[in-house]
Formats: structure tokens, C-alpha cells, sequence
């Protein structure tokens, strides 16, 4: 396909047919040589490097905290007796195989799970020292707020999208222009405004998976929620938009409390500042992140971490 | 073979409808007094050259709207609560109650219906709701029997009621999880997450559910001869309350009330003009409602 | 791990106290819609029950009627007994060949892809054309020359296209879009590896169909027959139309058997139509009574379907359509 002023400029020969001849010898391409200085963190296995370093521990402070959590479904326990902090300031990962409790524990964290008929808890959950029961579920789930698994984004536009937690929370219905502000800081915050500001009347669901997630988070980070809970938020995603998120969630750590629920490894140790692992609903070790995956205490969680099961 | 049939009907009940259409012009949709109208048809000539076919049938259309369209309006409501009752809140014994319930609505014969019209709400309207000095003050046009329009338009929407709930419960249940969940997750309550997220979604399936539900009171026969009064009058909105306790008569019912005469053939084939009209308004009407599906494909739903 | 509101109950804990005023409001015309439903439904069934056991007598099902204002002679329902149950089953044996063909050929062949949309669309039109219109469409063919076997001649000698031969032809078409509907859902529910299991096992797309196919779609045949058996045994306009209506049966010709079907006749709902003031008000004790006993049929169908759609994986969410 040529542009039509190609046409006039070119006079020439046309170009030479390039022969292609079989019997040739197949050019073998050498791999990159890695520069020794840097460090080749994926092939020898030493340690990754983190996003950032941890907050000074002024900057933390803990926001919520379960106590002896079960929950079951039915008559399996699912989860079986966790006690864990939450805090803002710090990046929570938790880890372990699939099934083991990690996606129901956050789930009951904003009390998501009383959405399932069977499931049931005993223990108790506190945000800021109040426990959950006490709180009114609406306003619970509007402080804390959870991206899932798969992003969600509603069937309206990117901007509905975003002003639906700040239309649904308002007692009058603001006016769109009013919506305007905070909608643009949410997607800034969520590192997406840059992609979809000239079209933020488009469906959300033409988005890409990468940019379908981050509205997701966008749309959490809309409401001002004080505790963001991500169930695996980069499992169906490709690594770039991986890594956006990534940065996205350290950035958010000094002004949210984060959990993050997650299947891959490198994930949480490049960006957890704690590391909970779980194994069958247990939760077996908790700890801080570099130290759990480099010097583990637990013989599972050891084991786990390097690989040989899971 | 389906095709063919339906093709077939289309134009065999056209060709035979023509000479009504024909010799009426536009005049055909016009006011006019269907009554006493078919009367001079049916006594007409019967030499071919003097039938008589003149006839404006807007007495009926507007029976036909009056009543199709208010039980579509009452039924919209009705069922698109009930049926996010059923969904969402009704607890699940209630629940599977409703389901049965709703089944037995839709298998009810309509001339059940229209038996427990006439014998039941009828006599009612009449003994308790009209007035004699009301009966009086439009004597001199028509007679209120209790028989009419509104009685008609009440027992329609119970009977299109159950189509309508059928569709919107299923488009509903369809709805994505991931959007439920992901809306309770923001501290949104669960009448509003059915409000703004679901309804939202279904909005083809609830259109679907109208015009399928109008497709039927439209055809709807048996039962309205029988409770409407079947006079072709107009009621007037501007005759204040007695406006709900006229007569009407509609199409479909025209037709089930004048079968027997359907050999004398310019009466026949005023009557098949009848059947045209309805069959290409319902034709018309299925292939909405199925077209009006569509948009929800994109979503990955299959209502 | 998949949590629903719509399939599971929060009303234990999420409670509606604290919304809003008017989401209490939306909420309260739930409620009353919901049961509003269930009141009218129980109200039907609990008045024609009342009325119909008062006028019911053993004797109504097997005298004949006759056309009389004396209620005490006007005899019982015997004709439009029989009446409903030949119309059901000729319109029934008509509709099942048809539309189990029209469902095969649109799921399995489907080809050309223009033809396949076409017929889709005309059953869908078939299914939302109203059964007066049917019966209109059916006098027109049926007063034919042609079709003059399958009626009678008036005695001017046109023909009168008023049997049970044209009623049921025409009632197989209200039961066409059901069996259809329900034999396409029963067929695309057959994975896809079910049809390439027998394929590699040699067989022809012919003897799949035959073997394999069909018999799993048998439960979906089996709901949409049954629905379309209720649909026919309630419908009126074409027993008005194209049946005569009349009280009893008269059977025209000389060849027994052959002779009622070419005659006139009439169902339970043109005697209950008949019966009622609309009609001759002749009657409307045994008006009842008859309603009440369709009202039976049409429930026990209904029970039947949902019998079937529990025991077979066919869906039956074509039920009220």
C-alpha cells in the first residue's frame, strides 16, 4: 500500500526479487550476552528487586485486625483461625496454592462473603478497634473497598464507571461537572487518566484488560476507601499492565492499607512489606516480606517458596 | 416449509383483505361506526358490483390501544417488581412458590379468564362502582353494564403479566456476578445494585418483555369479547371517571364475534382486512422483541 | 468460592433498615407485587375450585349437550370432552414430526446461513401471530378446493373448511414455536463432543442425528409437547373459528371415524365461551364447571412439565412463551 504522491517521486527500477536459497546454511542467532555487572535476577535465582524501600515505621499505622477468623462454608472450614494486622503504610501480600483460604479471608474482610448463602464466620474483624458487625455493611464496604480477580468494569462508560461509588454514596445526585474533579483524580491515581482522557465517554468494556483493571481500581479509589483489598488483581493480565499495577500499589500504601491476595511469588516479593503464607486455611507463617522469603521459619513455608509444591 | 407457511399467510390473507383496503383508502383507519357499519356489509347485494364495503375502523384501533396499552403499562410495573422480587429479595420459600405461580398464570386458559371477567369482576363494576346517576348520564350513547375497557385491560395484564416476568427473571438471573459483586463491594445496597446494575443490563430483555407481552393482548380474542363490552365505542378520557366504564370492542374480538358471517364474502373479506392488520402489527411486534434482544449479546448474555 | 445476591440470601444480615427512604419504597413494591401475584394465582384457582366442585357432576362428563335454557336438560360436556382431547392429540401428532425437523435442520445443518435466520424468524413470528389470526389464515386455505377432502360442502357446494382435520392442522402451528424452542434448547445443551465422539466413531451425520441425538433431546421434546398440548386445549379462537363451536359433535360423510374428523365440534373452552353470557348464557353453571375442568388440564400439564424439566436436563424456560 503506497501513498498516492509515492507514485509520482518514484521513477527508479522497481526493486530487486531477493531469492530465497534453501540449500543455505541456517543462520544461528547467539543470545544476548548479559552484562555481567547487572544483576541477572531471573536466571540466578537471587533475591528480586523490591519497588521500593519500606516506610518509615511512623508511617504506619494499623487499621484493621481479625482475630481467631473462621469461616465456613457450609461444614468445611475454609478459613481456620487467623489472627492478622492490617496496616496502612505497608504493603499485605498473602500467599498460598489455590483453596487454601487466602480470596475467603479477604472476602470477609468487608464482609463480602455474606453474599454466599452457606458461608458463615465466627471471630471477629476490626477496623480502627470497631467491630465490623457494629458497622453498617454499606458503610463498611465504602471504607473498605475490593478489586477482584477478574476486572469487573460495569457495562456504562469509563466515567460512570468511576463516579457510579460517588453517585451511589451521595444523598443528592451530584451534577456531572461536580463529578468531573474527583473522577479525574481517581483515574490520575490509578495511573490510567493519561490513556482515557479524551475518551472518557466510551464504554469501559472496549477497554483492554490491563486498563479494564485499573479502572477497577480507579472505581474503588473513587469512594476514598481507607483499606483497598485486591484479590489477585494481576492474574489475567499481561506483565506490562502487571507492572503498572505494581507500582500503583506501592505508590497507594502510604495513604491506604493494602492487601493484596496473590498466586504468584515474585509478585509478592517485589512488592509486600508483609507476607502472611497460607496452607489449607491455616495461616502458617506471617512475617515481614524479605524475611519470609529468604530465611522462612516454617518448614512449609520453605518449602513452598522454593517451589516444591503448590 | 415454515417459511413458505408464513409467507403463504402473509399474502393469502392480503389478497383476500384487498377489496376492503381497496375501496376505503385511508378512509379504512378513519372514524367511522364499525357496528352498524359490518351490519350494512353484511346485508349488502350480493351481486359483485354493489358490495358494499365502506367501514373506518377506528373505534376498534383505539379499543385495541386503549386496552393493549394501558395492561402493557400496569404489566411493565407489576412484573418488573415482581420479578426482582423473585431474583433478589423473596425469601427462597416464597421464592419457589412464586415460580409455580407464575407458570400457573401463564397456563390458565384465557376463557378461564374471561368466564371469571364476566361473572365475577362484571357484576362487581357494575353493582359497586357505577353509580345509576353515572348509568343515566350516558344513557342517550351507550349502556354501562360494568362490562368495559378497564375490566378488559385489568384481566389483560394478568394475562401478559407472566410473559413479561418469565423474560425479565431470566435476563436478570443472567447478569454477570462480577458486576453484583463488584457493586457491593463499593457500599452500594442491594435495591440499588439491582436498580443501577442490573435493570440497567436487561434493559433490552424488559423492552423484549413489552413489545412480546403487547404482541399478545393485541391478539388477544376470546377473552376480551367477552369482558369489554364489545361495543365499538370510543371512550372519551374527557368523560372523567365514566371514561373507565365504557365499552370497547378491539380487533381481535371483532373477529371471534362476526365468524359466522365470514361467507358473505365483502363481510369476509372486511374481516380479513381485520386479520391483516393484526397479523402485520404482531409480525411486526415478534421480530422487535427478538431484535430488541440483540444489544444484550455484546455483554455475553444469551436471553 | 463464587458468592451471588442472586443466589444466595443476605437478608439475614444486610438489613433494609438503614437505606434510604425511597430505595424502603422500591423495596415495599417488591414485596406487594410478589405476593400480589401469588394472591391472584390462589384466588383463580381457590374461586373456580369452589365454583367448579359445586357444579361438577359425575353425569356432566358423560351427556351429551344439548342446546336448551333449562340447565337441567341441557345435558353435560361429553362432546367437548372428546372434542379437546382429538383436537389435542391430531394437533400434537401434526406438530411433533414438523418441529422436531425444523429444530434439527436450524441446530444441525443450519445451512444456507440466510435460509437458516429466515425460518428462525418466522417461527418467531408464528409463535407471536395471534391464534385468531390462525384461524382466519387457516378458513382462507382450507376453504380451497383443494383441501375440500379435509371438510365438508356447504350446500351451495363451496367448501366449509370448518373440521377437526383444519382446526388441528392450525392448533399444530400454536404448538409448533414450543416443541421447536424447547428441541433447539435441548439440542444446543448436547456438547459439541458428544456429536465429534460418534463422528470419529464412523458414523454418518444422518445416524448421529438418529441415534445419538435424538434420543438425549427426547425429555426437551417431551416438555415442549406438553406445554404445547396446554396451549392447545386453551385456546378458543380457533375452536370458534375453524371448528364451529358447536355443542356437539356432528360427523359428516359415511366412512366411520373418518367422519367425525371431517365434521364440526367444538372443545371445552367454545362450550365454557358458549355457556357464558358472552355466548348463549345458557348455562353458566356448567360453564364453570367445564372452566374448572380445563383449569385442571391446563395444571396438570403444567405439573407434568415440571416433572419432566426435573428429571431431564431439558430447561424449561420456554414455559410460559
Amino acid at each position: 500500500m503506497s501513498l498516492p504522491g509515492d507514485q509520482t517521486t518514484y521513477s527508479g527500477p522497481p526493486p530487486p526479487v531477493r531469492r530465497i536459497v534453501v540449500s543455505e546454511e541456517p543462520t544461528i542467532v547467539e543470545p544476548p550476552r548479559l552484562d555481567p555487572s547487572a544483576p541477572a535476577a531471573a536466571v540466578t535465582g537471587a533475591p528480586l528487586t523490591r519497588r521500593s524501600d519500606s516506610l518509615p515505621a511512623s508511617a504506619i499505622v494499623e487499621r484493621m485486625r481479625t482475630e481467631n477468623l473462621r469461616l465456613y462454608y457450609g461444614d468445611n472450614e475454609a478459613v481456620k483461625g487467623v489472627s492478622l494486622p492490617v496496616c496502612r503504610g505497608e504493603v499485605l501480600a498473602l500467599i498460598g496454592p489455590s483453596g487454601c483460604g487466602k480470596t475467603t479471608l479477604l472476602r470477609s474482610l468487608n464482609r463480602l462473603t455474606e453474599l454466599t448463602a452457606t458461608a458463615r464466620r465466627e471471630g471477629q474483624i476490626f477496623l480502627d478497634n470497631e467491630d465490623v458487625d457494629r458497622i453498617e455493611v454499606t458503610q463498611l464496604r465504602r471504607r473498605v473497598s475490593m478489586v477482584f480477580q477478574q476486572p469487573n468494569p460495569f457495562p456504562m462508560s469509563i466515567f460512570d464507571n468511576v463516579a457510579y461509588a460517588l453517585r451511589e454514596g451521595a444523598n443528592r445526585k451530584p451534577r456531572k461537572s461536580a463529578l468531573m474533579e474527583p473522577v479525574r483524580q481517581a483515574l490520575d491515581r490509578a495511573g490510567l487518566l493519561a490513556e482515557v482522557e479524551s475518551n472518557l465517554d466510551h464504554p469501559a468494556l472496549r477497554l483492554s484488560g490491563g486498563q479494564q483493571q485499573r479502572l477497577c481500581i480507579a472505581r474503588s479509589l473513587a469512594a476514598q476507601p481507607e483499606v483497598l483489598l485486591l484479590d489477585e488483581p494481576c492474574s489475567a493480565l499481561d506483565p506490562k499492565s502487571t507492572e503498572t499495577i505494581e507500582q500503583l500499589i506501592v505508590k497507594l500504601r502510604s495513604e491506604v492499607a493494602v492487601v493484596i491476595v496473590t498466586h504468584n511469588l515474585q509478585q509478592a516479593r517485589r512488592i509486600a512489606d508483609k507476607v502472611g503464607f497460607m496452607y489449607l486455611g491455616d495461616l502458617v507463617e506471617f512475617g515481614d516480606g524479605e524475611q519470609l522469603f529468604s530465611n522462612p521459619r516454617e518448614a512449609r513455608t520453605a518449602d513452598y517458596v522454593a517451589g516444591s509444591f503448590g | 416449509m415454515v417459511l413458505a407457511l408464513c409467507a403463504g399467510m402473509v399474502i393469502f390473507v392480503l389478497a383476500k383483505a384487498w377489496p376492503s383496503f381497496a375501496s376505503n383508502g385511508i378512509g379504512w383507519f378513519g372514524a367511522g361506526e364499525p357496528d352498524t357499519q359490518l351490519g350494512d356489509i353484511f346485508k349488502s347485494p350480493s351481486a359483485p358490483s354493489e358490495y358494499v364495503y365502506e367501514i373506518g375502523v377506528w373505534p376498534l384501533l383505539w379499543g385495541t390501544i386503549l386496552t393493549t396499552g394501558v395492561a402493557v403499562f400496569l404489566g411493565l410495573f407489576f412484573s418488573l417488581f415482581t420479578a426482582i422480587f423473585i431474583v433478589e429479595f423473596a425469601p427462597p420459600r416464597l421464592e419457589r412458590l412464586l415460580e409455580p405461580v407464575v407458570r400457573l398464570l401463564a397456563a390458565v386458559p384465557s376463557v378461564v379468564y374471561g368466564l371469571i371477567g364476566i361473572l365475577v369482576l362484571v357484576p362487581f363494576v357494575a353493582n359497586n362502582l357505577i353509580s345509576d346517576e353515572r348509568k343515566e348520564s350516558v344513557g342517550y350513547v351507550t349502556q354501562l353494564t360494568g362490562a368495559s375497557w378497564s375490566v378488559a385491560a385489568l384481566v389483560l395484564t394478568v394475562m401478559i403479566v407472566p410473559i413479561m416476568i418469565t423474560i425479565i427473571v431470566d435476563a436478570l438471573r443472567s447478569v454477570p456476578k462480577g458486576w453484583i459483586e463488584g457493586a457491593a463491594a463499593l457500599g452500594v445496597n442491594r435495591w440499588r445494585i439491582m436498580w443501577t446494575i442490573s435493570v440497567r443490563t436487561v434493559r433490552p430483555a424488559i423492552i423484549a418483555a413489552v413489545i412480546l407481552a403487547a404482541a399478545r393482548a393485541l391478539g388477544e380474542a376470546i377473552m376480551i369479547s367477552m369482558i369489554s363490552g364489545s361495543l365499538s365505542f370510543v371512550p372519551q378520557p374527557v368523560d372523567g371517571l365514566t371514561f373507565f366504564f365504557e365499552p370497547v370492542r378491539t380487533l381481535a374480538s371483532s373477529i371471534v364475534d362476526n365468524a359466522e358471517g365470514l361467507s358473505v364474502i365483502p363481510f369476509g373479506q372486511t374481516i380479513y382486512a381485520f386479520a391483516f392488520l393484526l397479523l402485520v402489527s404482531s409480525a411486526v411486534l415478534s421480530w422487535a422483541g427478538w431484535a430488541a434482544k440483540i444489544p444484550m449479546r455484546k455483554y455475553g448474555i444469551r436471553p | 468460592m463464587s458468592a451471588s445476591l442472586t443466589g444466595g440470601r443476605t437478608s439475614a444480615v444486610e438489613s433494609s433498615r438503614t437505606w434510604p427512604l425511597i430505595d424502603r419504597i422500591m423495596l415495599a413494591f417488591c414485596w406487594i407485587a410478589g405476593i400480589t401475584a401469588c394472591v391472584i394465582a390462589f384466588a383463580i384457582v381457590a374461586f373456580m375450585a369452589y365454583k367448579g366442585l359445586e357444579f361438577l357432576r359425575p353425569n356432566l362428563f358423560v351427556e351429551r349437550p344439548n342446546a336448551t335454557f333449562d340447565q337441567s336438560k341441557s345435558g353435560g360436556f361429553l362432546d367437548p370432552l372428546i372434542g379437546t382431547i382429538l383436537l389435542t392429540t391430531m394437533g400434537t401428532l401434526v406438530a411433533i414430526p414438523a418441529s422436531v425437523a425444523v429444530a434439527i435442520w436450524l441446530t444441525e445443518y443450519g445451512r444456507p446461513f440466510g435460509l437458516a435466520r429466515a425460518v428462525e424468524s418466522a417461527v418467531e413470528i408464528i409463535a407471536g401471530t395471534p391464534s385468531i389470526v390462525l384461524a382466519i389464515f387457516g378458513l382462507i386455505i382450507f376453504q380451497q378446493e383443494v383441501f375440500g377432502f379435509l371438510s365438508f360442502r356447504a350446500e351451495g357446494g363451496s367448501v366449509f373448511g370448518r373440521s377437526f382435520f383444519t382446526a388441528a392442522l392450525m392448533m399444530s402451528l400454536i404448538a409448533l414455536p414450543l416443541i421447536v424452542g424447547a428441541t433447539r434448547e435441548g439440542l444446543q445443551a448436547i456438547p459439541s463432543h458428544v456429536r465429534e465422539a460418534s463422528y470419529a466413531l464412523g458414523k454418518s451425520k444422518w445416524a448421529t442425528i438418529q441415534r445419538v441425538l435424538l434420543p438425549s433431546v427426547r425429555p426437551a421434546i417431551g416438555t415442549g409437547t406438553v406445554l404445547g398440548m396446554g396451549r392447545i386445549a386453551g385456546d378458543t379462537a380457533i375452536v370458534v373459528v375453524l371448528l364451529g363451536a358447536s355443542l356437539q359433535i356432528q360427523g359428516y360423510g359415511d366412512i366411520p371415524g373418518l367422519d367425525i374428523l371431517r365434521g364440526n365440534g367444538g372443545t371445552l373452552t367454545s362450550y365454557t365461551y358458549v355457556n357464558s353470557p358472552a355466548g348463549e348464557g345458557a348455562a353458566p353453571d356448567k360453564a364453570y364447571a367445564a372452566a374448572f375442568v380445563l383449569l385442571m388440564i391446563s395444571i396438570g400439564l403444567n405439573l407434568f412439565v415440571s416433572r419432566l424439566a426435573r428429571s431431564g436436563k431439558s430447561a424449561s424456560a420456554a414455559a410460559t412463551r
